[in-house]
């Protein structure tokens, strides 16, 4: 006998004494946790995001999309970023005010090769105001899983409000799960020694959110 | 979280193996020894042993009560936490009812999604499963996620004696590995060491397994993550082989799960060209919906963190992003004999947060490696006797390595009734019993002597040598009663019916240890 059988044959005896039950799973489950924690306005909902984002020390910028050329640009250059990966499928004005070299995301670069790069700019699938997430799915913006992983500094840039979601059950709901998922809340972070929290270990050991809108600059809060 | 969450080491590797476990080194070639860690001693001793050592006591109870304070916080920002709680625990047992059925549709999805599945009933099987796809790649070397599955059939062992070198990647496991030592917390597995300990062990070891530590290391913890980092980098961008466990399986995607904080999961999911995952079955959810519950309520429970820092969700591969191979081992392992048992089997719906660790006075005291297995705290206290069955000194008295206080049950997000399979194992051991042993039905005969007894009272001496545990247990007494059956489960109701339940197995442990000992509080 298989192994598979062998299992399959000491599962249903040991659920032998289980009742049938043909509840469908839709109705198995009570359902009534809530779908999201609090009612917040839209710019609360990105005000929350931002909040919680900054206290797991991921760093939070606003701008407009005018602004957002400009504001990659500082970034980079408060770095003194050299080289920044960039996904096939990343708007290329989001680049256009800086000249640091672009490394682009290819399928046959080594992860030595991506090491040597200082930072990377990707966009985002989603991002979960009320847990501080940012959710990365490999569209054509972002790039394959390992490019936000390698370089020490990310620049992630989210469309508010439209990508900016609650809580988590909202977050499952728009994100495909075929595709290969990351989920970012802050930094990488370690709290093995003496529960000392230290930033970075081994993923990026800084995190930079733009948080961008397209409303004109007034109404972005700063 | 620190990384996946595992735990501790490498048991003996026949996982039913009769206690005490045969010495690694009778098995592995003379120039490996070097990696094994120290073979378990018995609850009692380990135990005994922990109180005396003021560092670990000390580290433990500074761990367990700041974790315990944050996450309290972390679950009152959630307003629907019972319901939360509640939804956990009937997703969980829906799946345990029904789990043939939600293996097989596991099985289709990672396959239709590029992934091959291999079943392993025990230890044995998977490690041999995982050894032939690794050498079948040509490589002697694998980075690993921290895992507990991993680490319950002794992989590192397994792949050592065959030449693979497995290196662990979290941080907390790498302290462990490099220590020659044992996890001691699920969460936190090298809790029992402070900073200057790892600096030594840095500074010590690191030049045996790749990059040294750099000169004058510190033990400022921001220094020896640094040299963590730049010690592993090197191995994580050379690894052709990654091995892992996962948190949750979605059976109607092929999705797999792993939360961690570090990004070395990412790194050994990420950047290999093979993947190979060991889960135990009962980590399946059926739907993708399912995840909504657990996402909220293990990082807070566990970490406390509204978030952990990193989750990976993968669904077999997906061209030109990650590994193009990978391999799902599905583990029993004790786990059908644990489903069998009607009382019992609630312990699978364990998600493996480590809070039921962090309230538990017993562990505060104990320390985990006193529990003589991968799983410490109350979990293990229910788990190990179960997956392994109750036959070996060291399994027979983890049932009574508990105060019954019914913290661990409070906080536990999907719920576990702790203190109750606590006392039905109590029961199984003092009176016997049905029970499943690899599948069979067989009678156990009961404890000869009440050894068991003995050997968990020698264990207990020292929660009661501590003024603090006493009153612990004596504040916490009154809430043990619903604890108390007043019948027997199982085939002892008929018995019970007509008298009342002997109190020994049921009551509380200090009435217990006052009423056979006269109060000689050693
Ligand atoms: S038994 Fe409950 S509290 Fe303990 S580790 Fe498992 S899920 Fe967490």
């Amino acid at each position: 006998m298989s192994s598979r059988d062998l299992i399959l044959g000491r599962v249903r005896r040991a659920i032998a004494d289980v009742r049938q039950d043909d509840t469908p799973y839709e109705q198995a489950v009570d359902r009534s946790y809530l779908r999201e924690h609090g009612r917040r306005s839209v710019a609360e909902t990105v005000d929350l995001l931002a909040e919680n984002l900054a206290d797991y020390r991921a760093i939070v910028h606003r701008c407009a999309s005018g602004e957002l050329a400009a504001t990659i640009a500082g970034l980079l250059a408060e770095r003194a970023a050299g080289s920044v990966v960039v996904p096939a499928g990343l708007d290329a004005a989001w680049l256009a005010a800086t000249d640091v070299t672009r490394v682009p995301d290819r399928l046959g670069s080594t992860p030595r090769e991506l090491d040597a790069v200082d930072s990377v700019v990707t966009a985002c699938a989603v991002a979960i105001a009320e847990t501080g997430t940012i959710v990365l799915d490999g569209g054509p913006d972002q790039g394959r899983r390992r490019i936000t992983l390698v370089p020490d500094h990310h620049i992630c840039v989210v469309r508010v409000p439209d990508q900016v979601v609650s809580s988590v059950p909202q977050a499952l709901q728009r994100l495909d799960p075929t595709r290969p998922l990351t989920w970012i809340s802050g930094p990488s972070a370690t709290s093995d020694i003496e529960l000392d929290r230290v930033e970075g270990v081994h993923g990026p050991r800084t995190l930079e959110v733009v948080l961008v809108s397209d409303q004109p600059r007034a109404d972005v809060t700063s | 979280m620190s990384g996946t969450f595992v735990g501790m080491p490498v048991f003996p590797p026949p996982a039913h193996a009769a206690f005490p476990p045969p010495a690694h080194a009778a098995f592995l070639p003379p120039a490996h020894a070097a990696f094994l860690p120290p073979a378990h001693p018995a609850f009692p001793k380990a135990a005994h042993e922990a109180v005396h050592n003021t560092t670990l006591r000390g580290n433990l109870r500074h761990a367990t009560h700041t974790i315990r304070a944050k996450r309290a916080k972390a679950v009152a920002e959630v307003s629907d936490w019972a319901a939360l709680r509640e939804a956990g625990k009937q997703i969980k047992d829906h799946t345990l009812r029904h789990l043939d059925g939600y293996l097989v549709r596991l099985e289709e999805a990672v396959t239709a999604a590029g992934g091959t599945v291999h079943w392993a009933a025990d230890a044995d099987e998977a490690n041999r499963i995982v050894t032939e796809l690794v050498k079948a790649t040509g490589e002697t070397e694998v980075v690993k996620v921290k895992s507990m599955a991993t680490q319950e059939i002794g992989l590192n062992e397994a792949l050592e004696a065959e030449g693979i070198h497995a290196y662990e990647t979290d941080l907390a496991e790498l302290i462990v590995q490099l220590g020659k030592d044992r996890p001691s917390h699920i969460l936190v597995p090298a809790i029992h060491r402070n900073r200057g300990e790892i600096r030594d062990i840095f500074a010590r070891e690191m030049s045996e397994w790749g990059r040294p530590a750099p000169e004058g290391l510190t033990d400022t913890p921001a220094e020896l993550a640094e040299a963590a980092r730049l010690h592993l980098r090197e191995k994580f961008l050379r690894a052709k082989v990654g091995v892992s466990g996962a948190n949750f399986m979605v059976a109607e995607t092929g999705t797999l799960v792993v939360v961690e904080s570090e990004g070395n999961g990412r790194m050994c999911l990420t950047l290999p060209e093979t993947l190979i995952s060991v889960v135990g079955i009962e980590k399946i959810v059926p739907t993708w919906q399912d995840l909504e519950v657990l996402l909220q309520t293990l990082p807070r429970s566990s970490t406390a963190e509204r978030m952990n820092p990193y989750t990976s969700m993968w669904t077999g591969t997906t061209d030109e992003d990650g590994p193009q191979t990978f391999h799902l081992v599905l583990l029993d392992n004790g786990r059908t004999d644990t489903l069998a048992d009607e009382v019992g089997r609630q312990a699978l719906r364990c998600i493996r947060c480590s809070a039921c660790l962090n309230v538990c006075p017993v562990y505060e005291r104990a320390g985990g490696h006193a529990y003589g297995s991968v799983y410490p705290g109350p979990i293990g206290a229910i788990l190990s006797p179960q997956l392994r069955g109750t036959a070996s000194e060291i399994d027979a008295s983890l049932p009574y390595a508990s105060s019954l206080c019914g913290a661990c049950y409070e906080v536990c997000p999907v719920a576990i009734d702790i203190p109750e399979v606590l006392v039905h194992l109590r029961e199984r051991v003092a009176e016997g019993g049905r029970v499943t042993k690899d599948g069979n039905k067989v009678v156990l005969k009961p404890a000869k002597g009440h050894a068991a007894e003995r050997a968990a009272m020698r264990a207990a001496r020292w929660a009661f040598s501590h003024p603090g545990a006493l009153r612990t247990g004596q504040r916490l007494a009154s809430r043990t009663r619903r604890f108390q059956p007043r019948t027997l489960p199982g085939p002892g109701k008929a018995w019970s019916a007509s008298r009342d339940l002997p109190s020994l197995p049921a009551e509380p442990f200090r009435d217990w240890w006052q009423r056979t000992h006269g109060g000689d509080r050693r």
